[in-house]
């Protein structure tokens, strides 16, 4: 079976800088796979690369072995890769409610048909609400989406991300900015709503991720350096010098 | 999968008709029927057919602005195309070369929108924003200054014009009175409404919002935030070919008028003063706008001004239009605290409605002083006659005009406090004193 996601000799270049030097990866099926590295080091580029935002300036991006070269971001959606965003990304003027609904559109098969009611269909409001039991924000469920609380907002866009129902899921940051009980709280949700899936997580926080991660790749450069469980990434010694040791010492 | 029974979600009804989403149709379809008995007027039944006509336009301009975050500089080019293309078809059936019944007129000029829709919003579509807006400004000054140059279509400078009353007659009537004609168009309003409300609540319509307020966001999810504008797109341009085909049934003529950039801007500014973040705010822009042309106009020259001024106020202090001040209310509405608004309203409106009136009487009496014909003094305002160069006509509307802003100024702080308490959840206001 090929690899959930596979990433081939993949290069960015932004003008002369180089982001991305020829990077390998694969990132097996239900593997939870963190990716780490100093900042600058291509985490979110390399985000950016796989779900259509930018064109690679090289090398090839594979879902289930099938090439994304040249589809735009809502195409590779469509074949069962959703993101989350560094930087909240919700619809912030519509109730938490219609955020989950526009989300499950697509999936649900609705395409861009305006002969159906959207309040008609019970697979669509039923499976925004048990999305919204899952994040915990029933109770949010009619306000707009601009005033909850920041953790809340973050709850939401993982919500956002995981309705469609896509099999290879991958958040940015999704604990930026938040306090530890809150990081807890984010960290329980992951692991819920993306049981049995491909995830793939950019993290700052070395407790999310050695908590949260199978496997562990390290990013520095553009490249990647090291890759394997966390205990052999976390023993690796090229790791340690490039970036681990100081942030290993508190752990 | 989760125990059904135990969701709370499971207990929700969807899809069922409810009542309190029937009865504003109901009310609405009802207070069309009877308007005519109630304004039984020539001049009445002309304005409301008017109001009519801007009330789908200013609806199918919001489907682009408000559903779907698209300013556009040139909506009256979708409306004239339908209006030109419904005159050739009146013009056809007067010449015997097609029959039809002349209520389906509006629909064939919807289909005119809809197909000038579709070819221009392939390319204008692809950016929202700026880009948009630009393309929108260009292509309406493009067909404005063609009216001149493809006169088969346009007209010329006479534009087209011709006789609604060669149709198919519909029950005995050929819609040669206005009134016959007044339900034609009340008709065709309360469907294209219902349409589009329909529509804004459809998948692609509320992928529209989602467009609107991210589009980023919206292609993350599986769609392409330009296919989605271009649908909203083509449907606006379907319902303002329809206000089209109502003006050209109505006026039984068009001309290079109907597609310029003033009546462009003047929809983006009916639509805004009404209010873009609910449905109905088109609707009571395109009556309040009406009602100030028609009615105001009678009184003074100076209505542009007036309306100029309105706008101003409106995007300065309620950014929501006349709609979010309406739906501002629900809250202590709902809170049971209206009535702790009642006397605040009263002690700050009033003195600050009288100011504006002063304000308005003095650039009328300053009006009349510089641009009536020599050796006339004489002018009536406010039902009172009196001479334009009176010094004390003039001390009396400064002292009124300054009083009731002073009142009006000094009760301001009383009207915010009674707000905010109007506006606190009853039970959370246990703390105050």
């Amino acid at each position: 079976m090929s690899p959930a996601l596979q990433l081939e000799n993949l290069s960015k270049s932004f003008g002369r800088t180089e982001i991305i030097r020829g990077l390998n990866l694969d990132i097996a099926a239900g593997e939870r796979h963190a990716i780490i590295g100093p900042n600058g080091a291509g985490k979110s580029t390399l985000f950016n690369l796989i779900t259509g935002r930018f064109a690679p300036s090289g090398g090839t991006v594979r879902l289930h072995g099938q090439s994304l070269r040249g589809l735009s971001p809502y195409q590779i959606n469509r074949l069962g890769l959703s993101r989350s965003f560094q930087i909240t990304n919700i619809f912030p003027r519509m109730s938490v409610f219609e955020n989950v609904r526009c989300a499950l559109l697509w999936s649900l098969g609705y395409k861009y048909s305006f002969w159906n009611m959207v309040s008609r269909s019970r697979a669509l409001n039923e499976g925004a609400d048990a999305i919204l039991d899952q994040i915990n924000l029933l109770a949010r469920r009619d306000l707009p989406a601009g005033t909850l609380s920041y953790a809340e907002q973050r709850a939401l866009e993982i919500g956002i991300t995981i309705a469609g129902g896509a099999d290879v899921i991958m958040l940015d940051e999704p604990t930026a900015g938040m306090s530890n009980t809150e990081t807890d709280y984010i960290v329980g949700l992951i692991r819920k709503v993306t049981e049995g899936k491909t995830l793939m997580i950019v993290e700052h926080d070395m407790g999310v991720v050695f908590g949260l991660a199978d496997r562990i790749s390290v990013l520095v450069y553009g490249q990647i350096i090291a890759s394997g469980p966390p205990a052999e990434v976390r023993a690796n010694r090229r790791v340690q010098e490039a970036y681990l040791g100081a942030a290993l010492e508190d752990m | 999968m989760t125990d059904r029974a135990e969701h709370p979600a499971a207990r929700r009804r969807y899809g069922g008709l409810t009542l309190g989403a029937v009865a504003p149709w109901v009310i609405g379809a009802l207070l069309l029927a009877v308007m005519p008995y109630v304004f039984a007027s020539n001049s009445a039944i002309t304005i409301m057919n008017q109001m009519a006509i801007t009330i789908v336009f200013a609806l199918s301009y919001n489907m682009l602005l408000g559903q779907g975050g698209m300013l556009s500089f040139g909506h009256a080019v979708y409306m004239g195309v339908g209006g030109f293309g419904a005159m050739h078809v009146m013009n056809w059936m007067e010449q015997g070369v097609i029959a039809l019944p002349l209520p389906v007129l509006p629909l064939i000029a919807g289909l005119f929108g809809l197909g000038f829709a579709a070819a221009i919003g392939i390319f204008s579509t692809r950016r929202a924003g700026t880009v948009f807006a630009m393309i929108s400004l260009g292509i309406g000054e493009l067909v404005a200054s063609s009216s001149v140059i493809v006169v088969a279509f346009f007209g010329g400078e006479e534009g087209v014009s011709g006789d609604r009353t060669y149709g198919l007659p519909v029950f005995g009537h050929d819609f040669g009175s206005q009134t016959e004609i007044y339900y034609l168009i009340a008709g065709w309003l309360l469907i294209s409404a219902l349409l589009m409300y329909l529509f804004s609540r459809t998948p692609v319509g509320r992928m529209a919002n989602a467009v609107r307020d991210n589009p980023e966001r919206a292609e993350f999810l599986g769609y392409s935030a330009r296919w989605v504008r271009y649908y909203s797109f083509c449907a606006s341009g379907f319902f303002a070919g329809i206000a089209g085909g109502l003006f050209a049934v109505n006026y039984e003529i068009l001309t290079a008028e109907n597609l310029d950039l003033n009546t462009s801007g003047t929809i983006l500014l009916i639509t805004f003063l009404g209010g873009t973040g609910f449905f109905f705010g088109p609707i009571i822009g395109a009556i309040v706008f009406t009602l100030l042309q028609t009615v105001l106009s009678l009184h003074t020259d100076l209505w542009q001004l007036y309306v100029g001024a309105l706008f101003v106020l409106t995007v300065m202090f309620f950014p929501g239009g006349l709609a979010g001040v309406i739906m501002m209310h629900v809250p202590p509405w709902r809170y049971g605290k209206v009535r702790a608004l009642i006397r605040p309203y009263l002690a700050a409106v009033l003195p600050a409605a009288v100011g504006l009136l002063g304000l308005a009487s003095f650039l009328e009496v300053l009006f009349h002083l510089r641009n009536a014909a020599r050796g006339e003094e004489g002018m009536t305002l406010l039902w009172v006659h009196f001479s334009s160069h009176d010094p004390l006509v003039w001390g009396v509307i400064i002292v009124v005009t300054v009083a009731a802003f002073w009142l009006a100024r000094r009760n301001a702080p009383a009207l915010r406090a009674a707000w905010d308490f109007a506006n606190t959840p009853p039970g959370a206001d246990e703390a105050r004193p």
